[in-house]
């Protein structure tokens, strides 16, 4: 019982190690997209990524076929949207979670941010996003669009604050 | 430009600078991701035992109380004195 419960606790680390070789890169720069923070300083894209990594690897076991990769990036969406919600309006939203302006996702509300990376960077489909978000497709489709338009015709002048992106967010 | 290759460029603006995963990462996620599996699994059995316990002492209270023999009539006096 004691050797075999090893030797599955070992194959587990190799398919996790292999998992994580293969998906920390592209999910790490999808949380620094999603907290706007310059690609050499991102402690909370960082942390975002590490819960969501120890997440998968806790339920690792009861995966049963299902991609892993989407499990993590599902658990790194939900939480990042939990978030961004608990910091509007509170002091939170003054100080640290200002967004970067090296990070070209900066002036974007963080809705904006994660609706445009799970829709263009991560490439997932519209009504899983709006599924997974719970909000109706029509809305990620206009909001994506949106953002789009912000990103590619900047408005001009300085970018703004959180707080001020959550006046100009419905 | 049509919406294809608005797409192609907000994607092309987010595909820049790719940020370096920091090598420490691997074993903080395996450090958190056992300590949450450690704690499912203490749960799990904390849940178990607190069943058995339950079931024990139902049963042993069931044994020594037995609630479906008929208590004994109170209404009617005893018959002493025949």
């Amino acid at each position: 019982m004691g050797r075999r419960r090893a030797a599955q606790d070992a194959r587990r680390g190799r398919e996790f190690e292999a998992f994580v070789a293969g998906a920390a890169g592209r999910l790490l720069h999808a949380a620094t997209l999603l907290t706007a923070e310059p690609p050499d300083d991102n402690p909370r894209a960082r942390r975002l990524l590490t819960l969501s990594l120890a997440h998968t690897y806790a339920c690792w076991d009861r995966l049963r076929g299902e991609d892993p990769y989407d499990r993590a990036r599902q658990y790194l969406a939900t939480r990042f949207s939990r978030a961004a919600w608990h910091q509007y309006g509170s002091l939170g939203a003054l100080g640290r979670t200002r967004p970067h302006p090296d990070s070209p996702l900066a002036r974007l509300s963080p809705q904006e941010r994660l609706i445009l990376v799970l829709r263009l960077y991560e490439g997932v489909a519209e009504e899983q996003a709006a599924a997974l978000l719970g909000l109706p497709t029509e809305r990620v489709h206009a909001i994506c669009d949106r953002a789009t338009a912000t990103l590619l015709h900047p408005p001009r002048g300085p970018a703004p604050t959180v707080l001020e992106a959550k006046v100009a967010s419905p | 430009m049509n919406r294809i290759e608005r797409e192609a460029a907000a994607r092309r603006i987010m595909e820049r600078t790719p940020p370096s995963v920091p090598p420490e990462l691997y074993a903080e996620v395996v450090r958190r991701g056992g300590r949450m599996l450690r704690r499912r699994t203490a749960a799990v059995r904390l849940m178990w035992l607190l069943l058995f316990a339950a079931t024990v002492t139902f049963v042993v209270w069931a044994l020594l109380a037995q609630p479906w023999v008929e208590p004994p009539s109170e209404t009617t006096p005893p018959l002493t004195g025949w």
